[in-house]
């Protein structure tokens, strides 16, 4: 279940948008990550952020590690913020993913600078903001799922 | 620390994480990203991205779906006197090509006789063979200019292939799977073409901005012959695209001044982001530019 989260997450990501919409898709891998670290930190870890991060790579034709990095930073602050995070209301919630999305976003930027290949538009930041909008829906459903399927 | 006893821990696992090994995991994962990152740009990477993008195919088609449904959707659904009115336009369309296909025969047969005269070694034959492959349509990372095409290893595509659709360049193969390729567009910032300006054969080079509406061409000095709407083709030099293939028209001609160059801006021919079908170009051997002719 928690593999079929995942896989729903990257056609999410590939799914092509028309040209307007491209920049302002929300980072469902990075969402539904934050989400099974949030519920399951026992079994949703590093490793697993690792992997999914190399298949995002290698899904997006990103630098292979590019995702990888910041997934695993992700994931860290996920797991030493959980006791704090978990008790959050969903809006506050929200408004930390969206920090953390920031903070790794301008990371990309900074990966792919060197790179060579730097975004040239300040829109590479906003799937900061969907993502913050979009967290307490995805939330509610896979905690939905979570607990018809009895995930633990 | 006092030992837990077992019970505890597997009902509340959480409760005694070692931190700290968190914190050592970090350090081995973020390790591991960065020496990839730095192995992958450096193109020591070429055969585990093949095999990579190969097991990608299925995501990529799965991801593809929705809108192939949609096309087919509204294929299935036009109704019947728009496809009539298609159709009309369509043979229209055919009838005008191939009068002029009739010319250009003759016309490439003296082309060839006058270079002969001249003896000019640049050879604009159309010899080679040409595939078509369809976009899967699939967003990939935004800011860079890729696409996905369904041909792959198992049709001969190879690294460095050219790929042109119906008006113009688009751009060339990066990555070849087994039944799939990633192509590098002209407009990602990434990628650079030799050309040349059809009317008069002042050599540049177009380079991508990032945008799909707009190149810009470099290395112009300020006294060039360069006007709006002069039609660039590529030049052949570099021996990766063939000779002769348009590439845009020039749109905007500005000098800074103080600067030894101009700023030439041209849009690009092909249809990025609208065409669905493309056509991979398989140059003959003598006909790979000048330059790789003559080397």
């Amino acid at each position: 279940m928690i593999l079929l989260s995942f896989v729903a997450a990257l056609l999410l990501t590939g799914l092509a948008l028309p040209d307007w919409a491209v920049h302002w898709r929300p980072a469902w891998v990075a969402m539904t990550l934050a989400y099974w670290c949030l519920a399951l930190p026992e079994r949703v870890g590093l490793g697993a952020a690792w992997l999914a991060g190399l298949v995002l790579d290698a899904h997006t034709g990103a630098l292979l590690g590019q995702n990888a990095l910041s997934l695993v930073a992700l994931a860290y602050l996920a797991l030493r913020m959980n006791r704090q995070l978990r008790v959050f209301p969903l809006l506050q919630q929200s408004l930390c993913l969206a920090l953390c999305l920031l903070a790794l976003q301008g990371f990309a930027w900074w990966a792919r600078d060197l790179a060579g290949t730097p975004p040239q538009h300040w829109t590479f930041l906003m799937p900061a903001v969907t993502s913050a909008m979009a967290w307490p829906l995805l939330f509610v459903v896979l905690r939905a799922l979570r607990r018809k399927y009895r995930i633990v | 620390m006092a030992r837990i006893p077992r019970r505890a821990k597997r009902f509340f696992p959480t409760l005694f994480r070692n931190t700290l090994s968190v914190s050592a995991k970090l350090v081995i994962f973020a390790a591991a990203s960065a020496a990839l990152m730095a192995a992958d740009h450096r193109g020591r990477l070429e055969g585990p991205r093949a095999a990579i993008s190969s097991l990608a195919y299925p995501l990529h088609f799965a991801a593809s779906l929705p809108v192939a449904w949609f096309h087919r959707a509204s294929t299935a659904l036009a109704s019947r006197k728009q496809l009539l009115e298609e159709n009309e336009r369509l043979r229209r369309e055919r009838l005008f090509i191939n009068v002029r296909a009739q010319r250009f025969a003759t016309l490439q047969e003296e082309n060839r006789r006058l270079k002969i005269l001249l003896e000019s070694s640049t050879d604009l034959s159309l010899e080679g063979s040409v595939l078509m492959a369809e976009l899967v349509q699939v967003d990939l990372q935004p800011f860079r200019q890729q696409i996905i095409i369904n041909k792959g290893r198992q049709d001969k595509v190879f690294k460095g292939q050219p790929v042109v659709d119906a008006d113009g360049v688009m751009g060339q193969v990066t990555q070849v799977g087994l039944f799939s390729s990633t192509v590098l567009l002209l407009t990602d910032p990434a990628h650079s073409i030799p050309v040349q300006i059809d009317r008069n054969g002042v050599r540049s080079i177009a380079v991508g901005t990032g945008r799909n509406d707009a190149l810009l061409l470099d290395y112009l000095s300020a006294n060039a012959d360069v006007k709006e709407g002069d039609l660039i083709v590529s030049s052949g030099l570099g021996g990766r695209f063939p000779p002769g293939y348009p590439v845009g028209t020039v749109t905007k001609v500005a000098h800074a001044l103080g600067e030894p160059f101009s700023e030439v801006a041209v849009a690009p021919r092909a249809r990025f982001g609208r065409s669905r079908e493309v056509l991979l170009l398989w140059p003959a051997a003598a006909q790979r530019g000048p330059l790789a002719a003559e080397g």
